[in-house]
């Protein structure tokens, strides 16, 4: 091959060679010869390249990006011969110190790349850092290369998607996982099998990008133990994989290792979403440190009040500029690189809220970052998802921006259940709407069922477990005398507040657990299950359980033993779903015309009772012209009595079969599929207190052909 | 210490006996040792790794170069690796594409 012209040096400077770079891309790239390393500073006047080799305290390097090395506001060089597996870099910027214009550089501070894809610093989990360390966060370079055979995005349909929201780090931390590397990245694709047993379609993970435990490290007043950030929403970097999620992280092999965590995912028909955190940095407000934004060019990333303090829509300390150009297109690199380099199926946005917001921090109509995001390219096939309020007060389910590609956090969808589940009145007409996918929130938009990702739990917050056991929270472990996490759970503990020995309690509870996996599994819309809740972890009542490195988090195999019924249930009920389209419709189900693929009944057929006192609701889904394609007949009892509910007819020569009743025992509280038992009586079903009942329509079969006897009522 | 690297090529069999260190700073040479194999009949890759003591990213990936440049179809074996080197490989997941054993035996392989 030809040597390419650019590929020697024409400069010197304390013994390195060196020439100009090319501002773009953006970061440190390995070109022939060398490393090219480029950043922007729109405010800074010069820029300096800090070399380390790894691990070493002190710099063996600091080379000046000479004058002809800047193209605009952009410092690019090429460093040749570096040993580039070995090394740290980072910068120093000098320009204004004038915190009321913004400006806050400081040339004593050495600045991480935000462009980094690699970052050292914390490569062991837990492990205490040198607190001297004057670079504690150092952009690494990386051979981005990476075999991913013809691995590609899954482009799993939207409404078929069973989503598993999970943390790296609790998924397999706790020694009952019986894995080789707890905690991992490489944790998750020893567990992909059961995954695949559960039936999920879909990993939701908690962010991954580099962050640092030890932010607001301190002990705990109820135990002592260390508090760590566990959950990570609080971002060193937006390129890297978290180091210390990596088994190989003390090798610099994370973006290895999480990559060949994915390809194994997809090749288990398994998408990976991320949960993405744009609202906020690691950097706090002004009393924080200088990790990267701020000493590079404070003014540009963060939104700042006339007075040049930090916004807090974020709830963390600083808010990022989000629709500042320079910012979009940041984010926008971020996410196509995750795309291209790790085949991302999908993001979900934290507060995504903050990023429709301009720079004063005004809610805007076209917010055009999330427009940029709509329409890109590279993330065309992109799920993209938002929780779509944040912590300044916006709130906007059934209201996001959405160019009918963002999806969003059904908050409602959460409290609407949550309170229909614990026997609140006035529920019914809410969660008709809940059932079908929220067409109250989002048909206004020609939006579809895709708009709509439902959850009852999910990390922040209660798990179900502790939904059905708890009537407070409890995070007095926190350290925060119980101020912190949501008041507002709509939870209710069955009789008594956290564990209890009365076995009518418990029962309940994991009945109310199967209701509530029973209805979510039902809705239209893109059902996500919290793990852990399919074998009924606990975290002790604490709904905020983001410092809890412990067991109050790590998930408790042994739960598989004893919760076992709830496993079978929860996989039982996906692969209902799974089997009856009917369940996963992308439009709207149809449910006004004599054709109506959803119809509403109650306790009498035909006769939905959505009145206040009314805690019953039941439908049918009905695919006319498909007569192979069965019935499926629900009908939820939420009153804490028995009610008999008056059957439709299924439809031709078909009889109703039962597949699931949470009021049975098991194994008698649900099926396997095409093991459905023929119920006696085709008039009318009999649901006990609290409890959910589904019916499929099958062709007529002799009583006792199919496994078994037919059974009468549920009670 | 640096790399030790000698390589023969015996009945389609190359083998490649791996000393020392194989990081970044080596790596490319090994590199352009192993691209004397291309467009030669290779049907396998033997790595004697008994003597070698650390490999970085930038080893693995000349590793992964030797399968996918000098043939698709030629099996990778990785012979008598030390732990530290089998806990990056097994750890990273690029285990996948190499058979890992103690010992080779030409003949019966």
């Amino acid at each position: 091959m030809i040597r390419r012209l650019d590929a020697h040096p024409t400069h010197e400077c304390k013994g390195f060679s060196l020439r100009s770079g090319k501002p773009i891309p953006f970061g440190a790239v390995i070109v022939p010869g060398g490393v090219n390393f480029s950043v922007y500073s729109r405010y800074a006047d010069s820029c300096v390249l800090v070399l380390f080799n790894k691990h070493e305290p002190a710099p063996f390097a600091e080379i000046p990006f000479f004058p002809e090395f800047c193209i605009g506001n952009v410092f690019s060089m090429v460093v040749f011969d570096l040993d580039y597996e070995n090394i740290e870099y980072g910068y120093r910027m000098t320009g204004p110190w004038d915190p009321k214009s913004g400006h806050r550089f400081d040339s004593s501070k050495i600045l991480l790349d935000p462009y980094a894809k690699s970052i050292g610093g914390r490569d062991e989990w837990g492990k205490e850092p040198d607190w001297s360390n004057i670079f504690p966060h150092r952009s690494r370079i990386f051979f981005d290369d990476f075999d991913w055979e013809d691995d590609t995005q899954l482009q799993i349909p939207f409404e078929d998607l069973v989503i598993y929201e999970m943390h790296v780090r609790n998924f397999t931390a706790h020694p009952s996982s019986g894995i080789k590397h707890p905690g991992t990245f490489s944790g998750i694709r020893e567990k992909i099998p059961y995954l695949k047993s559960l039936g999920i379609n879909c990993v939701e993970l908690l962010p991954v990008h580099e962050f640092d435990e030890f932010e607001h490290s301190r002990l705990s007043p109820v135990t002592g133990e260390r508090l760590m950030n566990l959950w990570g929403y609080s971002n060193v970097g937006f390129f890297a994989p978290k180091a210390g999620y990596a088994a190989t992280g003390k090798y610099g092999m994370q973006v290895d290792e999480l990559k060949t965590t994915i390809k194994a995912l997809h090749k288990a028909g398994i998408e990976v979403i991320l949960d993405v955190v744009f609202n906020h940095t690691a950097e706090g407000n002004e009393q924080g440190p200088y990790i990267s934004y701020r000493g590079i060019d404070n003014k540009s990333y963060y939104m700042l009040t006339p007075e040049g303090y930090y916004y807090n829509f974020s709830g963390c300390g600083n808010t990022l500029n989000c629709n500042n150009p320079i910012v979009r297109n940041m984010i926008l690199d971020c996410l196509r690189y995750w795309v291209s380099d790790y085949h991302i199926d999908g993001f979900r946005f934290d507060l995504a809220s903050i990023l429709g917001r301009d720079q004063n921090g005004a809610p805007m109509n076209s917010p055009p970052l999330l427009e940029t995001l709509a329409f890109d390219p590279v993330l065309g096939k992109c799920k993209l998802i938002a929780e779509a309020w944040d912590a300044g007060g916006l709130y906007q389910v059934g209201s996001f921006p959405s160019w009918d590609r963002w999806a969003e956090w059904n908050g409602k969808y959460r409290d609407d259940m949550r309170r229909f589940l614990k026997g609140d009145a006035g529920m019914v007409p809410a969660v008709m709407q809940r059932l079908q996918g929220s067409p109250d929130l989002y048909q206004w938009q020609n939006r579809m069922t895709s708009a709509s990702v439902n959850f009852i739990t999910c990390h922040d917050g209660f798990t179900l477990m502790d939904l059905v056991s708890y009537n407070d929270k409890h995070n007095e472990a926190n350290g925060e005398d119980n101020r912190d996490g949501s008041n507002d759970n709509s939870s209710w503990n069955c009789g008594a507040e956290g564990p209890s020995d009365d076995p009518e309690i418990t029962q309940l509870r994991l009945k109310q657990i199967k209701n509530a996996a029973a209805m979510l599994l039902v809705s239209n819309g893109a059902p996500m299950v919290l793990s852990g809740d399919e074998m009924g972890n606990s975290q002790d009542g604490n709904n905020n359980a983001y410092c809890q490195d412990n067991s109050i988090s790590w998930l408790n195999w042994d739960l598989l033993k004893s919760h076992g019924e709830l496993f079978r249930f929860m996989k039982q009920m996906i692969a209902f779903r799974m089997k009856h389209d009917v369940l996963r419709k992308s439009s709207y189900v149809r449910n006004t015309d004599s054709n109506a693929e959803i119809s509403w009944h109650g306790v009498r057929a035909w006769e939905p009772d959505a009145s206040f006192d009314s805690r019953t609701i039941a439908f049918m889904c009905r695919r006319f012209g498909c007569p192979e394609e069965p019935d499926v007949y629900a009908a939820v009892n939420m009153h804490w009595e028995c009610h008999s509910f008056e059957l439709p007819a299924a439809e031709g020569n078909a009889k109703w079969h039962v597949f699931a009743n949470t009021d049975m025992r098991p194994p008698h509280d649900i099926s396997e599929i095409g093991n459905e038992v023929l119920l006696d009586n085709q008039h009318a079903f009999l649901a006990g207190p609290r409890s959910v009942v589904v019916l499929v329509s099958k062709l007529n079969q002799r009583k006792g052909e199919d496994n078994g006897t037919a059974v009468t009522d549920g009670t | 210490m640096e790399l030790q690297l000698q390589m023969e090529l015996d009945e389609g069999t190359a083998k490649i006996r791996l000393g020392g260190r194989l990081d970044a700073t080596n790596a490319p040479a090994f590199q352009e040792e192993l691209k004397k194999l291309i467009g030669k009949d290779v049907s396998k890759i033997v790595f004697f790794s008994e003597d070698l003591e650390y490999i970085a990213s930038a080893g693995l990936r000349v590793m992964i170069f030797a399968k996918q440049r000098i043939g698709m179809n030629a099996q990778v074996y990785l012979i008598g690796a030390q732990q530290t080197v089998l806990d990056v490989i097994k750890m990273s997941g690029l285990d996948t594409f190499m058979t890992i054993q103690d010992s080779f035996d030409q003949k019966t392989q």
